[in-house]
């Protein structure tokens, strides 16, 4: 609209300025976040609103900042595992399982076949139960409440398998430098069996409850929609970058684990949007329930009892450096350590995968609706414990 | 006249009574029908069973803290939450809950205002509800109220069109705006049968209004945090809810009235159970579909919303009325 | 049957008396402990940014604009639809040509986008 000038009464006295200044309906500048229940912890989105549409979006991050890589520096590289649980606090033994890794690459330490079985069905475990945990919370974002609490109920399951091996159900811990723990104690591969053959049917419940839906498609198709190129430029990962059509896993290009010794198949479609998202995920829990499948029947059979490589006493890694990564449930998730030759990590680099995918946010979100900032910050899966370090 | 007014205010008192029952025990049914949902058994603490949950809650929420923030317009603030109660306390007054009864030799039409536009009052009534979320949405000077509010009435005002015309064809049947008339009118056939339509539209438009899942929005809570009651606490808080509920048990009676044939038996032989035991089925049978519709599904965007409202409720109400108004028009002339 | 309206000032003093109770009981049963930020309000845990009172978007007054119009086709119908049984054919017509103006409206509308959200 063309500016009108004129005279105006203010506090100051008569003042001239554009009449039509008050009039124009301006974007309306809206936090989301920290205290917000569907940001998923304390992420803060600011949002500039024009009636329902969005404008603008900034992201800040950094209220749950707790400075790990500086505290790596100062830790032993076997005190420091237990504080990658708290990464990415719902997907502990993945986070673990990247630790070490980059820790054994650094020192060259073989780990046995039966660790390495142990470690993959963990590693699967783990995804099952952080994609439940996500089903739960986006279905419950877009308003299906129901699904959050039959999502649960698996999971408590897959938490209380955790329990059996290591004793704790969420900061888990349970890998070491060279292999685990301690070996899978008795009971476990039936009852782990037992999850395996009844879980392909509950997640038929949950396509049943909202795979169909109208409201579900209307809500999640052609939403958040970012392309595969656009996804790769921000540094997106996981399934969230599987679901615009590029096939990118890690478990594949770079096998860890015995993820060559499995058979699976990669999930991917070719939707952009969380529609797609969500299918990846869902395929992803049953393809990893068909590898934990894989690893009992190697477990059930082999009885060398080796779960842990021969370690030095002492944690003391040559100089050098190395970095090494893992297929999290979110994505890409790297560790790159710098060793000085001392017992403690020069310097820890965390590739976390939920914040290169949080960065995405904005692009997915140009020109929404309010809503649609909710369904895409589910779609991406975002831990903020992983976010901010 | 005196022995009038005397059973005229015995009648309201009683059916106030029964009303918030209603809502209380709503309250509980909604958490139980969500628990055995959702696999699991509900609130089971106070009382048997959770049988006193409601108590527990109202009485909490008496002795919490009132806040009222200090950028809020204190009238207006204070007068939403009484604006959301009033409306179904007034409708109420013109819903028959069964014929009449006799009681100590007087003949006791069971309502307590036979207004003979009770449609048009009921509809003129529950356009108030709008107000409420309006006026706290804005009286809050708090943005996401704001936005609730804002939503909830282009929303609302949407569905009242929409439930408007649904009922149209009700009407023509029965050709009265009397409740008790149109109940009459369904002695052989319930409109829902000649109407089916009209009351699926009628559902729809009424879960609408009553903003309840899939349609929300104005109290998204995962958008808008609490939508227009987040600046609300203590019983203004609880006020926003008594009346949500209130709604819904008068939006399942007119429901029942308009399209289940009100205090009517489904046949003939059933009539020696009481009219009131019939419309007390039929209406908690209408509360109960709300209850599992809010369980089930999903919510809608806001434009998508919008569009279903304007775009097909609307044509499709109307065209509703235009083969309503001719199939009349033919049974008539052969 | 004759109308009773009057029953409806009890129900108009009980609805009001009510809610009016209600408000004026939970202020002076609960606590009052009230400090600044307590009273600010709400916005996810951070200090408002701007003031919430802005001018709101133009969508918003189209649609009770839209409202208006239609609110008062219906209301125009009730009459209609209450004596229909007595006006028979004539009736019919009369009100499809009235539907008939208000579906033209509401094609000129639907064709404006006043129902899209852009």
């Amino acid at each position: 609209m063309d500016e009108i000038r004129g005279l105006v009464v203010t506090e100051e006295g008569l003042v001239e300025q554009d009449l039509m200044r008050d009039t124009l309906t301006k974007e309306m500048w809206v936090n989301m976040g920290p205290q917000h229940p569907s940001t998923h912890g304390v992420l803060r989105v600011v949002l500039a609103l024009e009636g329902e549409r969005i404008v603008d979006t900034e992201i800040y991050i950094g209220y749950l900042h707790r400075g790990f890589e500086k505290f790596a520096e100062s830790k032993t590289y076997p005190q420091f595992l237990p504080i990658t649980d708290r990464l990415d606090y719902i997907s502990a033994h993945a986070m673990n399982y990247g630790y070490v890794l980059a820790v054994e690459k650094l020192m060259g330490i073989e780990v046995p076949l039966r660790a390495k079985y142990i470690r993959t069905l963990m590693a699967e475990l783990t995804r099952i139960s952080s994609h439940l945990l996500w089903l739960a919370t986006h279905a419950l974002d877009i308003g299906a409440m129901t699904v959050f609490l039959y999502c649960f109920r698996e999971r408590e399951m897959i938490l209380d398998l955790f329990e059996m091996v290591c004793g704790a159900r969420l900061t888990t811990s349970y890998f070491r430098i060279g292999g685990v723990a301690n070996d899978l104690p008795d009971g476990f591969i039936e009852k782990c069996r037992e999850f395996c053959n009844i879980f392909p049917q509950k997640a038929k419940d949950y396509d049943d409850l909202i795979l169909k839906n109208r409201i579900w498609l209307a809500r999640t198709i052609n939403v958040a929609n970012i392309s595969g190129e656009e996804g790769l430029n921000l540094g997106l990962s996981g399934p969230s970058i599987r679901g615009s059509g590029v096939k990118w896993d890690i478990r594949v290009s770079e096998p860890y684990g015995v993820y060559d010794k499995v058979e699976w198949e990669m999930a991917v479609e070719d939707g952009c949007d969380v529609y797609a998202r969500y299918l990846v995920r869902l395929k992803e829990m049953r393809e990893s329930c068909k590898i934990c499948q894989q690893c009992l029947d190697f477990l059930e059979k082999d009885d060398s009892g080796e779960f842990r490589a021969k370690v030095p006493k002492v944690i003391k890694p040559p100089e050098g450096e190395a970095y090494a990564c893992v297929e999290a449930p979110k994505g890409e998730l790297g560790f790159y350590i710098v060793s000085d030759g001392s017992t403690k990590p020069y310097r820890l680099k965390i590739r976390a995968p939920s914040f290169a995918n949080l960065m995405s946010l904005p692009k997915m979100v140009e020109g929404a609706l309010v809503a649609d900032v909710i369904a895409a910050i589910g779609s991406i899966d975002v831990v903020l414990g992983e976010v901010d370090r | 006249m005196l022995a009038l007014v005397v059973i005229t205010i015995v009648k309201l008192l009683v059916l106030f009574a029964f009303t918030m029952t209603c809502v209380a025990y709503g309250t509980l049914a909604e958490r139980k029908v969500c628990g055995h949902i959702q696999d699991r058994i509900g609130p089971c603490y106070c009382g048997p069973r959770g049988l006193l949950q409601p108590l527990a809650d109202g009485l909490k929420l008496f002795f919490k803290e009132d806040i009222t923030p200090s950028e809020v317009d204190k009238p207006v603030f204070i007068l939403a939450p009484v604006l959301a109660v009033a409306p179904p306390l007034l409708a109420i007054g013109v819903i028959p809950f069964g014929e009449s009864i006799t009681l100590f030799g007087h003949k006791i039409p069971l309502v307590v205002a036979d207004v003979n536009v009770a449609v048009l009052y009921l509809f003129a009534v529950a356009s108030f509800s709008v107000y409420s979320i309006v006026l706290g949405g804005w009286a809050s000077n708090s943005k996401y109220p704001l936005l609730g509010g804002l939503r909830s009435a282009a929303q609302m005002i949407s569905y009242e069109l929409v439930l408007g015309l649904s009922i149209m064809g009700v009407i023509m049947l029965a050709g009265s705006f009397s409740l008790t008339d149109i109940v009459h009118a369904q002695k052989h056939w319930w409109f829902v049968l000649t109407q089916p339509l009209g009351f699926l539209i009628y559902i729809v438009a009424a879960t609408a209004e009553l903003n309840r899942l899939p349609f929300d929005l104005p109290e998204a809570e995962s958008e808008l945090v609490g939508g227009y009651h987040t600046e609300y606490s203590s019983m203004k808080f609880a006020m926003f809810f008594l009346g949500e509920y209130a709604n819904m048990v008068v939006a399942s009676a007119v429901g029942a009235c308009l399209f289940l044939g009100g205090w009517n038996p489904p046949f003939a032989f059933l009539s020696f159970i009481p009219g009131i035991i019939w419309f007390l089925i039929k209406l908690f049978f209408i509360f109960f579909t709300l209850l599992w519709i809010r369980w089930s599904w999903p919510r809608l965007r806001y434009d998508q919303l919008m569009t279903f409202s304007w775009k097909y409720l609307l044509p499709l109400s109307l065209l509703n009325i235009v083969a309503t108004a001719g199939v009349m028009l033919w049974m008539h002339r052969i | 049957m004759e109308g009773v309206y009057w029953p409806l000032v009890f129900v108009f003093l009980l609805a009001v008396g009510f809610g009016g109770m209600a408000v004026i009981m939970s202020s002076l049963l609960g606590p009052k402990k009230p400090d600044p930020i307590k009273l600010s309000p709400y916005e996810c845990g951070v200090d408002p940014v701007g003031d919430a009172r802005k001018p709101f978007h133009i969508h918003y007054y189209v649609i009770a604009l839209l409202f208006l119009i239609f609110d008062i086709e219906v209301i125009f119908t009730y009459p209609w639809a209450v004596r229909f049984k007595d006006l028979g054919v004539f009736g019919f017509v009369e009100m499809g040509v009235f539907i008939a103006i208000f579906l033209a409206i509401f094609v000129y509308v639907l064709g404006k986008g006043a129902f899209e959200w852009e």
